[in-house]
């Protein structure tokens, strides 16, 4: 939380205004009982009817009043808790833009959205309380005490001793039930992962008949969520009769202790009255506190969650300026240069004990195309990764047009390298925002010709409005294999020095697979297109293909070469294409 | 609400206590205060306080303050045995319900609702119907126990107090219905906001690729601004119903204080009497306010009865036949089958088929095309609208689905893994298997490998993020191998893996598939080339079948789809 406190800087004097305006409102609050009492022992007493009409007017403007400095205070938390969770969310985005692929991979996607979206509006919900609360109540409570020492002293005694008693009651209740609330929230989530499972795995279930036990498991995690969810309300259950109970004894040993002392004449009627009105204000005051330490302790662990995120070091660093001694220029595709270079490179995922690829060495020459080929889990992918530089090699160097990968600036090299990851991901917006994502300058020509060198064309013109046909979220409206194609074009309206290819023709059927690498075959010379693919005739056309196995090169050469002299790719090639057709 | 009363079922006589028990305590704590009003009445002055009263008056008081403590304990306990004993019985039949349920239905609902049906909705049926209903008695209880009270008193005050009440409920409701547009503007920016937020931070990736941050940013900017004006106001304004009630209410305090004043001096109230109504002045609103909230609540939670309910009366599939199929050797008749998902659109007509014992069958053909509904007929997951089927002679539709589909080995295309370990994954069908029984399965599935490099082999407890898609697959496999059944269905269960273990889980399987009729889907053609018969289905139809070099020299739809993969070669 204090990490966060700098977003609320700004905001320091809402921050500081809406507990004063509130803090005059409990006062306020304070005074009604007193006047009441004032009423009673004179008013009333003396049969004033004037004084008690005045008395009337008061408690009037004290409500009025009331009313003006708790809007105020409202007004002024409202500005102060939703302009620092703003400006929390946008320092959060811009952060999690910061961060690589490593970090990303460490956190998970989907913790971060969490963060942005739920988290930050609970620290809003917790500020918003604080401000307005937080110092409310414990001011009732202990003016309560104060208010009623100017009353009578031996009664304030009473008050002295029950709030601590109350307190004690509530925090040991508290400190024994929140703990357990989280234990039931983790059976609960024990049964809706038992629920999923028995959805999502419905026919394996039913295929190998496995209904009854299935059943039988959940019966088992229902009853144990059954039994703690008893086990906390028994204890939960206490919290209320009891600091009822208290209080009201309390109130007994009031009634005891001021009746002597009216009985003496050391106070009024109207006195004892204005205590009992006290105790009653001050209890609810303590159960209320109560619930917004709960509120506040669930901020605070989401406070804690977001500053973990803003805390994390992006975990790449890039030069703030060109090296500007370097010859590579790779506007030009420069070709007095290697277009890639890897120089004995290795790389381990966070937290994996062995490296993912090993002792990489390889050359790729501007426009050459090169296939990269391997089982799953061989690192083809993770190879690939490391020349946008999405990772940071462990060992060994990485030149992109004869520059170290890491001399180039933010975003320098994502516009030399253009990739097409595995998974085809589209946005929502228009057709044409989506081919702008890499070159918001693209003109619809561009785009075009992109589209048609991806095989997409087609599916553009299909559809109502062409280019400007909405993608639905998460490119919901499109088939795997057109989502592909248009991920393949977005790659080359950016106009990429180098093409990515992360097996991305995956999904689709072999002509379409087939007319798109025969394009990019026609394309002239000046890209250089890296194909990674599980299957050989994917890439068997390629100048030179590398077979991955085990994270390391095992052979690098033409098809023909490698069916020759590649035991592993001779392997591959016979596993799809059995005894000699075609 | 009769279907409510069938679940309260058992529980009735804890509601009837639950609702006894209510009366007593809102009755005793109502009358706690008359008492201490009383109280305050004995000590009237100097010189003037009757002590003995007083002490009977408050030993009465403890005497009710222990009882009520008491009864609202239990009442909570009973509360909470009644909701959480329901919801336990709702979700137990729930489940039950759910292995019943054809898949046809659980097809369409989606996952998510099923799931939030089965635990949200449950929950907020108890919490809400049950606890909501008592609430609901509760508070008329107090209500009117509070106006008899207060009638007793003073008929004057009780009046004012009734006619006055309602102006701070409509205070609350006038900035309520105010703010409700402010809401929405607000969940409306919110909800894009977190639509933009799940692109560009799910495609992160994609967004860093491409060098998107900065425009991302300013997307994000731009939204955060508008969410702030507006969460702004909403904030704002929402809070303002406290204040305002609270102001309302003191103004009400006020004038009870007045008149009341007024009447203790004309002789018709005492001070102790006064002290009740301003008590019950203060208290007054809470019942309304607590009525209003429970009947949204109430509404709301009758909405989610209904969608636990619509799960639970869903017809199940039909009975299960008493017969059993036995010692099934793998011949199987099609005969005429028709089916459709949806009735307009007939997908499978005149569908006829004759597979002898330990053939090879291979289904190709392109997406939609009916191959993955040919299993879920097979399985019986789904039944056929017209047709016959037979297995060695007998119609499945006469034998017992049981015994139906454990003749099936099966692994399909998305693969399904359990939280549990991976010993518990692989005897999914044979719980009772040896660990060596488990490990040889695991290695003629080539899966033994990567589970021996788990931190703790066979006692990793894994899920579906924790493994790759072919080391899943690899699963299923082995979970099969264990099994043996008389008979296969595999469903592209090779298409992430790749082909060199592809290869080596073929040979594994020419094994087990040997002597055993299968059924193999999948778009490669490299895999199913060694079938006995190849069937190509287009929009439903077998429109080709026979041998792969028949198929191949008869230059039809599947030679198409075959030379396309390897014309690669000819470049």
């Amino acid at each position: 939380m204090k990490y966060l406190l700098r977003y609320l800087k700004p905001y320091t004097k809402e921050s500081i205004l809406a507990p004063a305006f509130k803090l005059v409102e409990a006062l306020l609050d304070l005074l009604v009982p007193v006047i009441i009492a004032d009423i009673i022992n004179n008013g009333i007493r003396n049969g004033d009817r004037q004084y008690i009409v005045i008395r009337f007017v008061f408690l009037i403007v004290l409500a009025v009043i009331g009313l003006g400095f708790s809007v105020t205070a409202q007004y002024f938390a409202a500005r102060a808790s939703v302009g620092f969770a703003s400006s929390v969310r946008e320092n959060l985005f811009k952060h999690i833009q910061k961060l690589s692929f490593e970090k990303l991979d460490e956190i998970g996607t989907e913790t971060l959205i969490t963060r942005v979206t739920g988290d930050v509006l609970q620290v809003q919900n917790g500020v918003n309380m604080v401000l307005r609360l937080l110092l409310r109540s414990p001011f009732i409570v202990f003016g309560s005490m104060i208010v009623a020492f100017t009353i009578d002293v031996k009664a304030a005694v009473i008050f002295a001793v029950s709030i601590p008693v109350l307190t004690a009651v509530i925090y040991v209740i508290m400190a024994f039930t929140i703990p357990m609330y989280k234990k039931v929230q983790e059976h609960l989530d024990g049964v809706l992962l038992t629920t999923r499972e028995n959805i999502t795995g419905v026919r394996v279930i039913r295929a190998f008949c496995k209904e009854a036990e299935e059943v039988a498991e959940f019966d088992k995690k229902n009853d144990a969520l059954t039994k703690m969810n008893l086990f906390v309300g028994r204890i939960s259950a206490v919290m209320n009769p009891a600091t009822y109970v208290l209080i009201n004894i309390a109130i007994c040993i009031l009634f005891m202790v001021s009746g002597r002392s009216v009985n003496e004449g050391k106070i009024g009627q109207g006195d004892l009255l204005a205590l009992y009105n006290l105790m009653a204000q001050m209890i609810v005051e303590l159960v209320k506190l109560a619930n917004l330490i709960i509120t506040i302790n669930k901020a605070l662990a989401c406070a804690d969650r977001v500053s973990a995120v803003l805390r994390t070091e992006p975990g790449m660093e890039y030069p703030d300026f060109d090296e500007n001694g370097n010859t590579g220029n790779p506007e030009n595709g420069d070709l007095r240069h290697t277009a890639v270079t890897f120089k004995n490179v290795s790389f381990a995922y966070h937290g994996a004990k062995d490296n993912a690829v090993e002792g990489i060495r390889f050359e790729i020459n501007p426009g050459e195309t090169i296939g990269i080929i391997g089982g799953t889990g061989s690192g083809k992918s993770t190879l690939v990764n490391l020349i946008p530089r999405f990772y940071d090699a462990s060992e060994g160097t990485i030149t992109v047009f004869g520059r170290d990968v890491k001399s180039y600036k933010r975003g320098e090299l994502n516009r030399i390298v253009g990739v097409v990851p595995q998974k085809a991901v589209l946005f929502a917006g228009s057709i044409r925002d989506n081919m702008k994502f890499g070159n918001e300058n693209a003109t619809d020509e561009e785009i075009y010709r992109a589209l048609e060198l991806a095989q997409a064309r087609e599916i553009v013109e299909k559809k109502e409005g062409a280019l400007d046909y909405m993608v639905e979220q998460g490119g919901k409206n499109f088939s795997g294999g057109q989502k592909q194609r248009l991920t393949i074009a977005r790659a080359l309206v950016a106009n990429p020095k180098i093409l990515i290819l992360d097996d991305s023709s995956s999904a689709l059927d072999y002509a379409t697979d087939l007319n798109l690498r025969r394009a990019l075959n026609s394309l002239d010379g000046k890209i250089t297109t890296v194909i990674v693919s599980q299957r050989t005739a994917g890439i068997q056309s390629a100048d030179r293909i590398l077979v991955m196995d085990d994270g390391e090169i095992v052979g690098c050469g033409t098809h023909e070469e490698l069916l020759e002299n590649c035991e592993i790719y001779a392997e591959i090639h016979a596993s799809q294409r059995k005894e000699g057709t075609a | 609400m009769k279907k409510l009363l069938r679940f309260i079922g058992r529980y009735k006589g804890l509601f009837i206590l639950s609702l006894i028990l209510n009366i007593i305590t809102v009755l005793i704590q109502l009358y706690i205060p008359i008492l201490f009003g009383k109280g305050i009445d004995l000590i009237a002055g100097k010189g003037n306080v009757d002590f003995g009263g007083l002490h009977q008056k408050i030993i009465l008081i403890l005497i009710l303050l222990s009882a009520s403590g008491i009864f609202t304990w239990v009442l909570g306990i009973v509360n909470n045995r009644m909701t959480y004993g329901i919801v336990k019985q709702i979700r137990a039949a729930a489940i039950r319900k759910l292995q019943k349920l054809p898949l046809s239905f659980l097809d369409r609902m989606g996952v998510g609702d099923l799931v939030s049906r089965i635990i949200t909705d449950t929950d907020q049926v108890s919490d809400g119907l049950l606890l909501g209903f008592t609430q609901l008695f509760a508070g008329v209880v107090t209500i009117l126990a509070t106006i008899y009270f207060m009638l007793r008193l003073s008929p004057w005050i009780t009046l004012l107090v009734v006619c006055l009440t309602p102006i701070s409920f409509f205070v609350s409701k006038f900035i309520a219905s105010g703010t409700y547009k402010m809401f929405k503007l607000q969940s409306e920016i919110r909800g894009q906001q977190t639509a933009l937020t799940e692109e560009m931070v799910g495609g992160a990736r994609v967004v860093h690729a491409f060098g998107y941050e900065n425009r991302a940013e300013e997307r994000f900017s731009e939204i955060n601004e508008r969410l702030k004006n507006a969460s702004t106001r909403a904030v704002f304004y929402s809070s303002l119903t406290n204040p305002s009630t609270r102001a309302v209410n003191g103004v009400i305090y006020a004038c009870v204080a007045l008149t009341g004043a007024f009447m203790i001096l004309k002789g018709h109230l005492s001070i102790g009497g006064l002290s009740i109504l301003l008590a019950y002045a203060n208290q007054y609103m809470k019942p309304f306010t607590d009525i209003s909230s429970v009947v949204t609540e109430l509404q709301n939670a009758l909405s989610c009865a209904d969608r636990v309910f619509e799960v639970l009366e869903e017809p199940a599939e039909s009975e299960e036949k008493p017969q059993h199929l036995t010692g099934v050797r793998g011949a199987m008749d099609i005969e005429d089958v028709y089916f459709s998902y949806v009735k307009e659109k007939p997908l499978i007509e005149n569908f006829s088929l004759r597979v002898n014992e330990g053939t090879r069958v291979a289904v190709v053909g392109p997406t939609g095309c009916g191959k993955t509904t040919f299993i879920n007929l097979l399985m019986r997951f789904y039944d056929v609208d017209k047709g016959r089927i037979f297995i060695d002679g007998t119609d499945i539709y006469e034998v017992s689905r049981r015994s139906l589909r454990e003749s099936f080995g099966m692994v399909l295309q998305e693969t399904w893994i359990k939280n549990a370990t991976v010993r518990e994954n692989i005897a999914f069908g044979r719980p009772d298997a040896t660990d060596e029984e488990i490990i040889k399965a695991a290695k003629e599935a080539h899966a033994y490998s990567f589970i021996r490099r788990l931190p703790e082999g066979l006692d990793t407890v894994i899920d579906d993020s924790s493994l790759s898609q072919g080391q899943k697959q690899l699963l299923c496999i082995s979970r099969v191998m264990l099994t043996k059944p008389p008979m296969l269905i595999l469903d592209e269960a090779t298409s992430s893996i790749d082909t060199r273990t592809e290869l080596k889980i073929q040979n594994a399987f020419e094994k087990i598939m040997d002597g055993r009729t299968t059924f193999i889907v999948a778009h490669r053609l490299s895999t199913i080339r060694s079938a006995d018969i190849i069937l190509v289905m287009k929009d439903g139809h077998i429109i080709e079948q026979g041998k792969h070099e028949e198929l191949l020299k008869k230059g039809g739809f599947y030679s198409e789809l075959y030379y396309s993969q390897f014309a690669g070669v000819e470049i």
